[in-house]
């Protein structure tokens, strides 16, 4: 959707010119708040650390506080390895998803299955479900089949947490699909991956997108399975961040310049997809 | 074309007919298989294995001095659950940080999204300034308010109100819950607001301009119409935002590492087990006491939904 398309005037409904301003002001007083602990640890990260523990700016800044994290080895787990780990997981996880959720869309969209209700309300309620009720015997097992500390483990697991969702958001954008469009491919005898191919996935596809993202996102921030068998080698971002808190001396600079190089590639990803998340929001949420 | 799609071409055209295999309805549900089993075996076979522990003194043998042998103890475990005032505590600190957090990020989520859906200056800019904080990785968010803006050696917070002239405040120890539910509130605000920017962008505005030759207030529109047309929205808000924030567990790990007041039910849980406890038989029926509790919310919550699908229906 681009800004052209949106709706609404310069002024609102029933709005007076000082009221709009005073709306506007409002705005980016709000938005100004909102980022400011972002914005201060970005500050944080230019500084030194003696400047960034005592909150003062002797020293100028400098990009030297990145090149000390990313050339760090903090423990044993170097920048270089911990994004590798989270890169795979995340890309591998997010294609399974996509390629389960989009049949399984299908079957609950397009030509729903007889109790296409029950299996909506299965797949959200299986979100209900705390992870900390299914994650000792999930430990257990993956002990026993030697998938502890690797990148295995972390895609699986993060193909359950997502497909629900997944599912539940595409479900909704294939309503979107006009159903002339599938009749006529019906009629035409087009196979269900021509179908999909042809017709569904072009009109659904900023759905999608919005779909991939979140699950993007979710994985890629996700921390509590990460700790809890991933202790090893395959440490993603996550734990790559809290490997920089240290208990001696200064370290505030460097935990920013951290936070930072951590969330770049989401936070880009997200400023870039921001208008499809809304409307795959808005489509995927209420249709 | 492939062979295999030809086959299914052909099937298709003979949709309804009673021989072929990949007829309707096997061939409907075919689609559906794999995410189905697939969440089936990772998700409800280990739920399964945790009743089963549930119902034994299992625990870790590195752990313990002198490994005893694991056997079915009934419902000991269970029955310890009623008589633990630190599980009750827990419960009530779950609750207490859903409500607040879930409740203030709707209330910030709508209030930003009306700001939002109107013409100003930096627009665009503004939207994107506000949905950062969701795009953070919890931990990270979690560290930057324990570490910048709480903690009283190097926060901004205490800066200010040394400022003012004013104590410094030990935000995290003195009000760990308080802390969190901060954190979570500025995270899963620029989320509602998403939602509710979708719903507001969804009224059609037809409705409001008569409503605003008719002489209604701004207000008055808002509250009249706006509001009911969003309630389905707020709604959606709060049920993904509880499924989410209900098992908030980084944040915590973060900025308390658990203790009186911000230990919630799924940190108590892992406090049990992997986090230190080591009683994984226990630990396992805490898991499914809480499990029960969260399909009570979840009944409640799908009734929600059932309510969002029969509208659907009627579209």
């Amino acid at each position: 959707m681009t800004d052209h398309e949106r709706r609404g005037t310069k002024l609102g409904v029933g709005e007076s010119r000082a009221g709009a301003i005073g709306l506007g002001v409002a705005a980016w007083a709000v938005a100004m708040l909102w980022i400011f602990p972002i914005a201060w640890t970005v500050f944080t990260s230019f500084k030194t650390e003696q400047d960034a523990s005592s909150q003062t700016l002797h020293h100028g800044l400098s990009f030297h506080r990145y090149s000390d994290v990313s050339h760090s080895t903090v423990g044993t787990l170097a920048l270089r390895t911990a994004f590798t780990n989270s890169l795979v997981v995340v890309l591998v996880s997010t294609v399974v998803v996509m390629l389960l959720a989009l049949p399984a869309a299908y079957a609950l969209a397009i030509r729903p299955v007889a109790k296409w209700r029950d299996v909506l309300f299965f797949f959200i309620s299986v979100k209900f479900l705390p992870v900390v009720a299914s994650i000792f015997p999930i430990y257990v097992y993956a002990e026993k089949w030697n998938l502890i500390g690797t990148r295995q483990i972390l895609v699986i697991l993060y193909i359950a947490i997502n497909l629900p969702l997944a599912i539940w958001m595409m479900r909704s954008f294939f309503m979107e699909v006009p159903r002339e469009l599938i009749e006529a491919s019906e009629i035409d005898g087009t196979s269900l991956f021509n179908q999909l191919r042809s017709v569904i996935i072009p009109i659904a596809a900023p759905g999608i997108a919005a779909t991939a993202l979140l699950c993007v996102i979710f994985a890629w921030n996700e921390y509590f399975y990460a700790i809890q068998l991933n202790f090893a080698g395959a440490s993603t971002m996550p734990q790559w961040v809290i490997g920089n808190v240290s208990t001696r001396g200064n370290f505030l600079a460097k935990l920013s310049a951290a936070s930072i190089i951590a969330c770049l590639p989401v936070v880009l990803a997200g400023w870039a997809a921001q208008k499809r998340m809304i409307r795959g929001l808005s489509m995927g949420a209420i249709k | 074309m492939t062979a295999a799609d030809a086959t299914l071409t052909r099937s298709g055209t003979r949709k309804g007919s009673v021989r072929d295999p990949f007829s309707s309805p096997w061939r409907r549900r075919l689609p559906l298989l794999p995410a189905l089993l697939f969440t089936i075996v990772v998700t409800q076979l280990p739920f399964l294995v945790s009743i089963y522990y549930s119902f034994t003194n299992l625990k870790d043998r590195t752990q313990s001095l002198i490994p005893e042998p694991t056997k079915f103890v009934g419902f000991d475990n269970y029955r310890a659950i009623f008589n633990d005032p630190f599980f009750r505590q827990a419960m009530w600190t779950s609750v207490k940080m859903t409500v607040f957090a879930v409740g203030l990020s709707l209330f910030f989520g709508t209030l930003f999204a009306v700001l939002l859906d109107r013409r100003f200056h930096g627009q665009g800019l503004v939207r994107t300034l506000l949905i950062t904080p969701f795009l953070l990785m919890p931990v990270v968010a979690a560290l930057i308010w324990k570490q910048q803006m709480f903690s009283s050696l190097f926060g901004i917070l205490n800066r200010v109100l040394q400022f003012l002239g004013l104590n410094s405040v030990a935000f995290i120890s003195d009000h760990p819950l308080a802390s969190i539910v901060t954190v979570l509130v500025w995270q899963w605000t620029p989320f509602m607001m998403l939602i509710m920017l979708a719903g507001l962008q969804s009224q059609p505005s037809d409705i409001l301009e008569a409503a605003a030759v008719d002489g209604a207030t701004p207000f008055g529109i808002f509250r009249q119409l706006t509001l009911p047309h969003l309630r389905r929205y707020l709604e959606l808000g709060a049920l993904l935002g509880s499924i989410y924030i209900v098992q908030a567990f980084d944040a915590i790990d973060v900025m308390t590492g658990g203790g009186p007041g911000s230990t919630n039910v799924p940190y108590f849980v892992y406090q049990e087990s992997l986090g230190g406890g080591f009683r994984y038989g226990s630990a396992s029926a805490y898991a499914i006491v809480v499990v029960i509790f969260a399909i009570i919310i979840a009944t409640f919550a799908l009734r929600v939904l059932s309510g969002l699908l029969k509208d659907e229906d009627r579209v």
